[in-house]
């Protein structure tokens, strides 16, 4: 019970929805039994609480009835929390001394045959939410700083297009690249399917114009080596041929790609007769030998394995459009393709497909389970829909190897703090609804560092990134709600630093006081989920408008 | 939805076509039809006690026509906006008939029957085309009888079929259960009519119409004209209460769908249809597998495809997981033909191409994995707003700009643009706002410049 001496007066609202509520539990009854609760002063049915007859009731009921608790009986807190809260405000009460209670998806709508269970389970709901709303306490909406300058991590195809678009809209850009230019993958590449436009083109004219445009800095032969603060005020080192640069920056695009796995021990490779679809990108490009009459590729070496279980997505359109290649250039050449499924997605990749047939390319199914035999001279591969041995003649060997994460993308998810999954690539917020965000605010992400990509990926990504990253920047600041953990006990932290660990936002950190080593919330980057509260052996931390006490006092209220 | 519902800085026109489109990148002026909903956006709560009180019953189209709705009606449960609309072609009011039911049971007072479609003029600096795609109609493929067989349905129907608020519940339902389910209801309808006629009649004579009706077949009662008419209404009860009584007993043998089959690449990789592949459409058919394999742990199911396309993020994993915990094989191959066997059950004719052989299964329900159409109307649209479609009829882009369509300043996303499965569409939703607002901030940085 409260032990202040505010003289509490809870004022609940108990919403009909038309017939969504009232036409299965009993709301007499529930006004009653609201009405002798602890601490109800007022309670009042609406037809709809949230018309605008309803929200009037509240303010009318905060003004005249002195109320500095509401208690709205209704529906979800993810439609209509915002809407009362703010009505709340409005009305001069703190938004943060309401409380929503739903007893139409958690009574009305699931115990529609059941109106008396329905009834007194809303009940139940009411007299928590009731219990809770006691000891409810103000809070202040958290506002801090955007840093509107942009870091985009990686020069490649996704990298370059981010900044561009981030560059065009007026943000100030910084773009690292460790290697000595700009195009990352792309400068090993050839021709671009299915445009077959020259790779080094596109470079030279990205290139071109994110170092002729104003507001992109760009560091090439440059990394990033300490990355401090959150959303908005990030402290970033830069280590340069001049020298460490610090950079405050606002937002983090991680365009770091992939890299194409070697495989050392497979199939005979040997980077000559036998080698990789990277390596046939430059063969192709400095023209094919036309003694090469035979050529043999194989698709999934190294991937769709026990160890690497993904399908790395590119390598198929890769070799149809290698294999077209060796065709335009030795058109006697025969060349076959061994594969598993050809995944060839799309419009554009399935065109790319059927061109390659009607172009003399050939296609053979294989069964991993029996996998071709390189030769000398040959390829030796069971055709699973003949059902027989077949031996390929073959000057030359193409493996198409899958595209693996970066060899340091663990070690730049720990600079970011934001995760990478099992096969070393970067974690999404979401899979589905947040492909290009993580779940720390302030970081995003586009190319083939989520997972390998074409260039039409890439660039697509690019520019997705970089509209997500421009919400901040254009805001210039980010409000924050402040149901946010906090340290109410600060003698009981001991600086353990599991919570640290713990936190899926990068929400915490350690910090050295007078007191000794004490946890530090950092309140932006917090999303108030309580782990950290839950983690705490010592109950140090408490999350804001869930502090133990209120959840106590529900509990307390259910089992009365 | 909820968020594009709620956001300030995002005015909705649902329910609105655009008419016409003028102007130049950063300065279009769009015309926009808002149809009559003949309910006031402004009043309507979405309570829905309309649509509870509308007698007017009308197939409903959300759930692929399983179920049915109102005349009165949302789109569907969760649907922003949640206002609700009248169906002009079948609401008995608006069609001289006198009814208005929708306007007395509404308390917000938001029914206009006189509303009229309502012109609204836009100035926009970029345009977003994400107007979808369309499920390929299967009935186009003679060899698979989408139509004639009963429980060959497609993978968005067997997707209403599964969901918790679809028209079974969540149950793997067959359809042609349901409609002797249905018939069942209809033909109880009748007999309870008559049963309560005759129970009036047994009454009267004192004695069981069956017994009565045994003697009168006899011969007895011949001149008796009461007793006439009571024949003639026993006998009728018998026409309806027999086949009732057979399909009952039919009913009682019913179980859910356990032995599924889906079918890949339905009117895609075709060259009668549509030559590309859809892309998403192995992860859906997988999904389902595995989500009916969740609601019924019996559930086998059987995915025939040429190449199975698991090539997203955790794709190929979650394909193998399927294999591995929900009773799916993969089988490849491309399927010739579906028959239908005894009870109903679709009966696959295929080869399979490891083995060289032809085959031939029988399953209780069929799924047909159908190619991602364009949206019906893409091309009166594409030329409203000035810009060119592929040969498919998809919004032209070029790889290296894969948002940008052949008019600088109008934008396209999702399938619109190519077939793409969720995430993709949401990347390049962001990828289009990106540009858009490179547009729009452009075109006022011109016009700054202008001024100074």
């Amino acid at each position: 019970m409260p032990e202040k001496n505010e003289d509490i007066r809870i004022g609940v609202f108990l919403c009909h929805c038309g017939s969504n509520i009232a036409g299965y539990l009993n709301m007499e009854e529930l006004e009653e039994f609201s009405n002798k609760l602890p601490h109800v002063t007022f309670v009042q049915r609406n037809l709809y609480t949230c018309s605008e007859g309803g929200i009037n009731e509240i303010k009318k009921g905060i003004k005249e009835q002195n109320l500095n608790r509401v208690v709205v009986a209704s529906c979800t807190p993810r439609t209509h929390e915002p809407l009362f809260r703010s009505s709340c405000g409005e009305a001069g009460l703190n938004p943060y001394l309401f409380e929503m209670v739903n007893i139409r998806d958690q009574c009305s709508w699931v115990h529609m045959k059941e109106q008396e269970d329905g009834t007194n389970k809303a009940k139940d709901l009411i007299r928590m939410g009731a219990a809770k709303a006691a000891l409810l306490e103000p809070q202040e909406s958290i506002i801090s700083e955007v840093q509107v300058r942009a870091l985009v991590i990686g020069g490649g195809i996704a990298g370059m297009t981010s900044s561009l678009a981030l560059a065009n809209r007026g943000y100030e850009v910084v773009l690292v690249e460790r290697k000595e230019t700009l195009g990352g993958m792309l400068n090993n590449l050839n021709k671009l399917g299915p445009t077959m436009k020259e790779a080094s083109e596109l470079v030279e004219e990205k290139t071109r114009a994110v170092n002729g445009h104003s507001n992109i800095t760009a560091f090439t032969n440059a990394n990033v080596i300490e990355v401090q603060g959150f959303i908005g005020k990030y402290k970033v080192d830069i280590e340069t041929k001049s020298g460490i640069k610090k950079i405050d920056i606002g937002v983090i695009i991680v365009a770091t790609g992939g890299r194409a796995f070697v495989p050392k021990g497979l199939y005979n490779y040997d980077g000559k007769r036998v080698v990789t679809q990277l390596e046939m990108e430059k063969i192709l490009k400095d023209g094919l030998d036309p003694d090469i009459k035979n050529v043999v590729m194989i698709q999934c070496v190294g991937s769709r394995n026990q160890e690497r279980p993904y399908c790395s997505r590119i390598c198929c359109q890769t070799a149809v459009k290698n294999a077209m290649l060796i065709r335009e250039q030795n058109p006697d050449a025969k060349v076959s393709i061994l594969y598993r499924d050809m995944q060839m997605y799309g419009v554009e990749n399935e065109e790319m497909f059927r061109d390659s047939k009607a172009k003399g390319v050939r296609y053979i199914n294989y069964d991993p389970a029996n996998p071709p035999v390189v030769a000398p001279d040959k390829v030796n591969v069971y055709h699973a829909l003949l059902g027989r041995d077949m031996d390929l003649p073959a000057d030359m060997v193409v493996l198409s190897t899958p595209v693996v994460s970066q060899e340091d993308a663990e070690a730049t998810s720990r600079l970011l703090r934001v995760p990478v999954d099992e096969n070393g690539f970067f974690l999404e917020g979401h899979v589905k609804l947040k492909p290009l965000d993580f779940a720390t605010d302030g970081v995003f992400l586009c190319g083939s560092a989520h997972f390998p990509a074409n260039i039409r990926e890439a660039i697509a990504q690019g520019l997705g990134a970089a509209s997500r990253a421009s919400i901040p920047l254009s805001k210039g600041s980010v409000v924050v709600e402040p149901i946010i953990s906090v340290l109410a006990n600060e003698d009981a932290c001991r600086g353990c630093g599991l919570c640290v660990a713990l936190c899926p936002y990068g929400a915490l950190e350690i910090q050295k006081t007078e007191k000794g080593r004490k946890v530090h919330v950092i309140d932006v980057a917090c999303k108030g989920c309580g782990v950290c509260a839950a983690t705490c052996y010592q109950h140090a931390l408490s999350i804001n408008s869930f502090t133990d006490q209120q959840i106590k006092a529900q509990l307390e209220a259910f089992l009365d | 939805m909820l968020d594009v519902g709620r956001h300030p800085n995002i005015e909705l026109l649902a329910y609105s076509e655009v008419e016409k489109v003028e102007g130049v990148a950063g300065d279009f002026s769009v015309t926009v039809r808002r149809k009559a909903r003949y309910v006031e956006e402004d009043k309507c709560t979405g309570c829905g006690a309309c649509a509870e009180k509308c007698p007017t019953v009308v197939s409903d189209a959300f759930n692929e026509g399983l179920g049915n709705r109102r005349a009165i009606y949302s789109y569907f449960a969760q649907g922003i906006p949640s206002t609700h609309t009248i169906d002009a072609d079948h609401c008995r009011q608006l069609n001289g008939k006198k009814c208005g039911i929708c306007a007395k049971t509404c308390q917000a007072e938001a029914i206009n029957f006189d509303q009229k479609d309502r012109i609204v003029e836009l100035n926009v600096g970029g345009i977003i085309i994400a107007a979808g795609y369309d499920v390929f109609d299967p009935s186009l493929i003679p060899e698979y009888r989408y139509q004639e067989i009963p429980n060959v349905v497609t993978a968005i129907e067997f997707e209403r079929l599964l969901s918790a608020s679809g028209p079974t519940g969540g149950h793997m339902d067959r359809p042609s259960d349901r409609a002797v389910e249905a018939e069942i209801e209809e033909l109880e309808k009748k007999a309870n009519k008559s049963l309560k006629i005759l129970s009036k009649l047994e009454k009267k004579f004192d004695e069981p119409s069956d017994q009565f009706y045994e003697k009168y077949q006899a011969g007895a009662y011949k001149d008796d004209e009461d007793r006439k008419k009571w024949a003639d209404k026993y006998a009728a009860h018998l026409t309806v209460a027999m086949p009732l009584e057979e399909l009952k007993q039919k009913a009682e043998g019913f179980t859910v769908a356990k032995r599924l089959a889906f079918i890949q690449c339905v009117g895609s990789r075709d060259f009668r249809f549509y030559p590309f592949c859809s892309g998403y459409c192995c992860m859906h058919s997988i999904k389902e597998a595995i989500i009916a394999h969740e609601h019924e742990p019996e559930t086998t199911s059987t995915i025939f495809g040429m190449d199975i396309r698991a090539v997203g993020k955790g794709f190929e994993e979650y394909k193998i997981r399927g294999g591995n915990n929900s009773n799916i094989t993969y089988m490849r191959g491309r399927v010739a033909e579906i028959t239908e066997g005894p009870d109903n059950n679709p009966v696959v004719i295929y080869e399979d191409t490891r083995e060289r052989k032809v085959k031939r299964q029988e399953f209780d329900m069929v799924v047909l994995a159908t190619a991602c159409a364009p949206i019906k109307g893409i091309a009166d649209l594409a030329k409203t707003l000035g810009v060119e479609l592929d040969k498919y009829n998809f919004l032209k882009t070029s790889s290296l700009s894969p948002v940008d369509t052949t008019t600088p300043g109008i934008f396209v996303c999702g399938c619109a643009e190519s077939p793409m499965d969720v995430p993709e569409s949401v990347a390049q939703a962001s990828s289009a706002a990106a540009r858009a607002a490179e547009i729009a901030f452009q075109s006022e940085l011109e016009k700054e410049k202008a001024v100074a």
